[in-house]
């Protein structure tokens, strides 16, 4: 019998298809098994249950979440009694202050990160030079343009206002009695000379009482979420039925989600539930003249191998537990200049953008992706991606869909009563 | 019967649009070096370069991308006798994206048998990872090559 197709015929035809195919697919609301995939490691329900911290005993004890909630908005932190970590990790601006580089007693080189589920993070701060929560919280109490005080201060604001609190945590507080009100290993004069000339046992004391400040902050960041976002709802339902829902993204949002982990490579960094790798990259972020240089992750790799809070230090609850650290890339071309990706959830609500602030909204930020400049130091990973106005765009309305605010207690968001905080200086 | 001959024509028709669409829209992921055929990817065993040596993983978990991982490794040479007191360094990376691997794994124990534990592994984000096992031994230096797709 003879086909009432001749060969060519089947074959242009099975050409035409391709093209049409190929022009028609990705599009609208369908969604192959490689970008189902795809949008399934980026969905928040696809979060591990958050892992215990053995470096830190009281990490989930609901006592010192109080504690630390109390500390974390207390100005008495500070050495000008104006600032606490609620200045900058602001709670009603979703943990973040809004502007380029932090103040606090001073201006710092570094935007302020969001303390949303940095407890489920290998390594903290733009270079990663932490390793904990609790080691993380130490670092801006004793750095001169932040809290700007001292850890023997910060002692006896323990031992006069929460002894019986943090007590009942930590056991006995120690006699502070010989101890100066300002005394610590910090650029301070003052401060360093009394602390050299106290005893090694006097300064362990001290220090203790500083750990445990961190460990009973790090309890309360712990509790500190991010929330489930428009994004999620849309991934949720795809991965639940299998069917992607009408009218939960938009046209250009959903466009915009396919080239977020297509042709974009966003997800090359930004991937997993929290939408970051937990990793360092060099992206060609310009430099800002009036700020000194800054090589990222070449100087916190090694500044992290030499804390004096590591994981394996003896401030450490468990220093077996320290893999993060014990395998880090100490030395290498690529970390320099290299800055944490950092999580994109509400991203939209958290300009401006980059380890510095240099990009003040997300459509420069996409336009930098896009162009991919070289790096001022190092060598950038990304390549010029030759999106249209309209991608880049789409890309942008895409971003907009990741803001779910903060999941936490809802307690947790105010300031407790019976504290002075940063709340009653604003 | 010519109408059956028909549908069939149209499901093979469509089929191969739907592969091509496939293929054409896999292209648009791929950037820079092309991934080896399927048939070198796996924990092997598998020859080093030189072929001094053959090696197999064995990964203690699940692989998954941003998790630390333990791997063993168990060496042999080329006569098929397990490699007793070997160096064994590891290295690796995305060739696709010129980057190394993100933590610095390294062997922790020789559990005998010819068999080396890797710990720090990680790999953070999925796709093509080459995962290299230099060993040093009597027969010489040589390097097996995984090809992993996470």
């Amino acid at each position: 019998m003879r086909s009432p197709f001749n060969r060519n015929v089947v074959a242009t035809l099975v050409a035409a298809m391709a093209i049409i195919a190929c022009a028609a697919l990705p599009a609208g609301n369908r969604w192959s098994e490689h970008e189902r995939a795809a949008i399934a490691d980026l969905w928040i329900g696809n979060l591990d249950e958050l892992a215990p911290d053995p470096t830190n005993r009281v990490a989930d004890d609901p006592r010192a979440v109080d504690l630390g909630h109390r500390l974390f908005v207390d100005t008495r932190l500070s050495s000008n009694g104006r600032v606490s970590c609620a200045t900058c990790h602001d709670p009603a601006r979703e943990f973040q202050d809004d502007v380029p580089v932090a103040t606090g007693v001073g201006t710092t080189n570094r935007r302020t990160m969001p303390i949303q589920s940095t407890a489920r993070l290998a390594f903290l701060f733009w270079d990663g030079r932490k390793d904990s929560q609790w080691a993380q919280a130490l670092g801006p109490l004793e750095s001169p343009v932040e809290h700007g005080g001292s850890r023997a201060q910060y002692a006896h604001v323990i031992a006069e206002h929460y002894r019986s609190e943090y007590e009942a945590l930590f056991g006995q507080m120690p006699s502070l009695d010989a101890v100066p009100r300002t005394a610590g290993p910090v650029p301070d004069p003052v401060a360093r000379r009394n602390w050299e000339g106290l005893s090694a046992s006097e300064r362990d004391a001290v220090t203790q009482v500083f750990v445990n400040i961190g460990k009973a902050i790090a309890a309360y960041e712990r509790r500190i979420e991010y929330g489930e976002s428009r994004f999620d709802r849309f991934a949720g339902e795809l991965i639940r039925t299998g069917r992607a829902p009408d009218g939960v993204l938009t046209d250009d949002e959903m466009a915009g989600l396919r080239l977020f982990i297509g042709r974009a490579n966003c997800t090359q960094c930004h991937s997993g539930p929290l939408l970051t790798d937990d990793h360092f990259h060099n992206t060609g972020v310009p430099a800002v003249s009036s700020l000194p240089f800054d090589d990222g992750r070449e100087s916190g790799a090694p500044s992290v191998q030499a804390d004096e809070f590591n994981c394996t230090s003896r401030w450490s609850d468990d220093p077996d537990a320290c893999s993060e650290l014990n395998f880090l890339v100490a030395h290498g071309s690529e970390l320099r200049r290299a800055f944490k990706a950092p999580s994109l959830r509400n991203v939209a609500d958290r300009a401006p953008y980059m380890h510095a602030g240099q990009i003040a909204s997300l459509e420069d930020v996409v336009a930098h992706y896009d162009a991919a400049p070289a790096s001022p130091h190092g060598t950038s990973e990304i390549r010029p991606l030759a999106l249209s106005r309209r991608e880049r765009q789409q890309l942008v309305a895409y971003l907009r869909t990741l803001s779910g605010g903060v999941e936490a207690p809802e307690s947790l968001l105010h300031a407790p009563a019976s504290t002075k905080s940063a709340y009653e200086v604003r | 019967m010519k109408k059956a001959k028909k549908m069939a024509l149209i499901g093979v028709v469509g089929l191969a649009a739907l592969l091509l669409a496939a293929a054409c829209s896999h292209m648009m992921m791929s950037t820079g070096a092309e991934p080896p055929a399927a048939s070198e990817f796996g924990f092997g065993p598998r020859a080093s370069a030189a072929g001094l040596y053959t090696a197999t993983l064995d990964p203690m978990q699940q692989i998954r991308v941003r998790r630390m991982q333990t791997m063993r490794v168990t060496i042999s040479d080329a006569a098929g006798r397990k490699v007793e007191g070997a160096s064994v360094t590891v290295d690796g990376g995305m060739p696709q994206h010129g980057h190394g691997l993100p933590t610095q794994p390294r062997v922790t124990r020789y559990l005998g048998e010819g068999v080396y534990e890797i710990e720090g592994v990680k790999f953070n984000m999925g796709g093509w990872w080459e995962f290299e096992v230099a060993v040093t031994a009597a027969a010489g230096a040589d390097t097996v090559t995984f090809n992993l797709d996470l």
